[in-house]
């Protein structure tokens, strides 16, 4: 491979040239492998009017909405999890605080089908749920439908296709191969529905490791347009096997969430104030010393040589 | 380690938590693959496979079949769910695969607030479009409510909570009393609270069942906004025991994170 195929770049310029304003971005990741650093270099580049993507909008999406970038929300579950409520996006949901947030709004099952649907370029996806619910009253684009097969009803939801899917990984090489263990999400769904796809890695590595373990590659770079080397970029959310999930800082943003202007300046302190997320990183000091995890490799396997 | 307690003891020193998980665990007994939540029924679970139910398996939303929890779970998606378990799905083939083609015996689901049908609201306090409160939405619970076999409801009990009429439909329960008979699940089975435990009738209406220890009609009825109906041999709750609560107090959630 050339080395002129290499797709690296810094957060800054990955982000300057691939979100637009106006755009549908998909930040994903299900606890695990939330890039943090990415919605803070777009709230350090002032993006404004997006429509965010995600499943659980957690606490970036918090600070992504209450620094004003977004104009409206997809999602399927509103919280801060395991402490509680997204207060800035509240606020506006609830009070128009300080300016009304459109939202449209699934379940799991269904932004996930939305996602496979994208991925797929199918015009909608089908799935058993949502009978009996209010969700399809409260959202039109949840409708049923009868089966051509059978005398079954199910129920459709159409394609999210993002114009861009950031994922946040372990390991990618420098064309955007990436390999992902531990909880997958739908980093996968997402990064094949969207346009344009950034790979945010904790390491960068050989294409040669990539190919050692090819069923782990979960996003092939022929799918990718950047690729981001940014350590512990997802703190406070984790990496398995890398970091831990720093479960104090979400119940920490409870508070800071809950009063504006505590979430003005924290974002003045830790997003304006750091150049980069190695700014961000370095700041927090010695609280990376409980959230490193000890090992635990998995076994090895074979895949043999056929030559 | 704790003063060993006697069950006596244990029964007068349990936190209404503890006696809600301690209820919903013994439930567990006899099931085989349970879709675990956050919180109460995350300890409910892990309780019951050391004690009624060693071979239950644990599914977490986030993909998890098998897990084998290490420490306090305190997010969906911990990190300690993943080491050790028997498989790490993607969130499709969970939802698809296992949920929708019934591989789930029990889910446990929770609401802000429930009606006598056990249909749920997690999604809004008053009007959808001008909300008084927003919570968190539906989650996989709509899914859950419709193809888990079985469902259990864990939550809190006020006047606020059972409602005559819930603001909006997340998770449907017995509907009406109508709940189709073609779907994968027949819905909520039991719903327990703080106060004591609730089943329902052929027609889908909730009961009080089980009374937990010194808790009486009155107090149910003054903290249901209906007309509650109470089953001819109204049982009482059998109190947590000592081994059950040391298990939850040492083992499980030594800070008392979820059981306090």
């Amino acid at each position: 491979m050339a080395a002129d195929s290499s797709k690296v770049a810094s957060m800054q310029d990955a982000i300057r040239e691939v979100v637009r304003d106006g755009d549908t971005v998909a930040i994903e990741g299900f606890t695990h492998l939330i890039c943090f650093a990415a919605g803070h270099e777009i709230i350090r580049q002032q993006k404004r009017d997006l429509t965010l993507a995600r499943m659980t909008p957690d606490v970036i999406y918090d600070q992504m909405i209450g620094a004003g970038v977004a104009s409206k929300l997809i999602f399927s579950w509103l919280g801060n999890p395991g402490v509680g409520s997204l207060h800035a996006i509240r606020r506006r949901i609830e009070r128009a605080d300080p300016e009304p947030l459109e939202i449209e709004e699934y379940s799991h099952f269904g932004m996930v089908a939305r996602y496979v649907a994208g991925a797929s370029r199918l015009p909608f996806f089908p799935l058993r749920s949502y009978y009996e619910s209010d969700l399809p009253k409260a959202n039109p684009r949840i409708v049923p439908i009868d089966s051509p097969f059978s005398d079954d009803t199910v129920y459709a939801v159409p394609p999210l296709n993002p114009d861009v899917a950031i994922v946040h990984v372990q390991r990618a090489d420098a064309r955007g191969d990436a390999h992902i263990w531990g909880v997958l999400g739908c980093q996968k769904e997402a990064a094949f529905s969207a346009e344009r796809v950034i790979v945010v890695c904790e390491e960068l590595v050989g294409e040669s490791v990539i190919r050692s373990d090819p069923n782990r590659t979960v996003i092939p770079g022929l799918i990718v347009d950047a690729v981001v080397v940014e350590p512990k970029g997802c703190h406070p959310s984790y990496a398995q096997g890398y970091y831990d999930r720093d479960n104090r800082f979400y119940v920490e943003w409870d508070a800071i969430g809950r009063d504006p202007q505590r979430l003005e300046s924290w974002l003045k302190e830790w997003v304006h104030g750091t150049a980069t997320h190695a700014e961000y990183v370095d700041k927090m000091g010695d609280r990376w010393d409980g959230l490193l995890p000890p090992e635990a490799w998995s076994e090895p396997v074979n895949y043999g040589r056929y030559e | 380690m704790a003063e060993a307690l006697t069950d006596r003891a244990a029964a007068a020193k349990a936190t209404t938590t503890e006696t809600m998980i301690v209820a919903a665990a013994r439930q567990l007994e006899g099931e085989r693959v349970c879709f675990v939540g956050i919180g109460s029924p995350n300890l409910a679970c892990n309780l019951a496979k050391r004690t009624v139910s060693p071979d239950l398996e644990l599914v977490y939303e986030a993909g998890v079949f098998g897990a084998v929890p290490a420490r306090l779970p305190l997010s969906i998606g911990d990190p300690t769910l993943v080491t050790g378990a028997a498989s790490v799905s993607s969130m499709f083939e969970l939802f698809a695969y296992y949920l929708q083609a019934g591989l789930i015996d029990v889910a446990f689901l929770s609401g802000s607030q429930i009606d006598k049908w056990g249909n749920l609201n997690t999604t809004v306090i008053g009007d959808y479009a001008n909300p008084k409160v927003r919570l968190p939405g539906s989650g996989g619970a709509c899914e859950i409510a419709i193809n888990a076999r079985k469902v259990f409801i864990l939550m809190p009990q006020t006047k606020r909570s059972f409602v005559e009429k819930i603001d909006f439909v997340t998770s449907p329960g017995h509907l009406a009393g109508k709940r189709p008979a073609e779907w994968a699940g027949v819905g909520p089975t039991i719903v327990v609270t703080g106060l004591g435990m609730y089943e329902f009738s052929d027609d889908g209406v909730m009961y009080l069942s089980s009374l937990h220890a010194g808790v009486t009609v009155e107090h149910v009825r003054d903290n249901t906004g209906w007309d509650i109906d109470v089953a001819s041999e109204l049982r009482e709750t059998h109190p947590p025991t000592a081994a059950e609560l040391s298990l939850i107090r040492e083992t499980l959630d030594p800070h008392g994170t979820y059981s306090r």
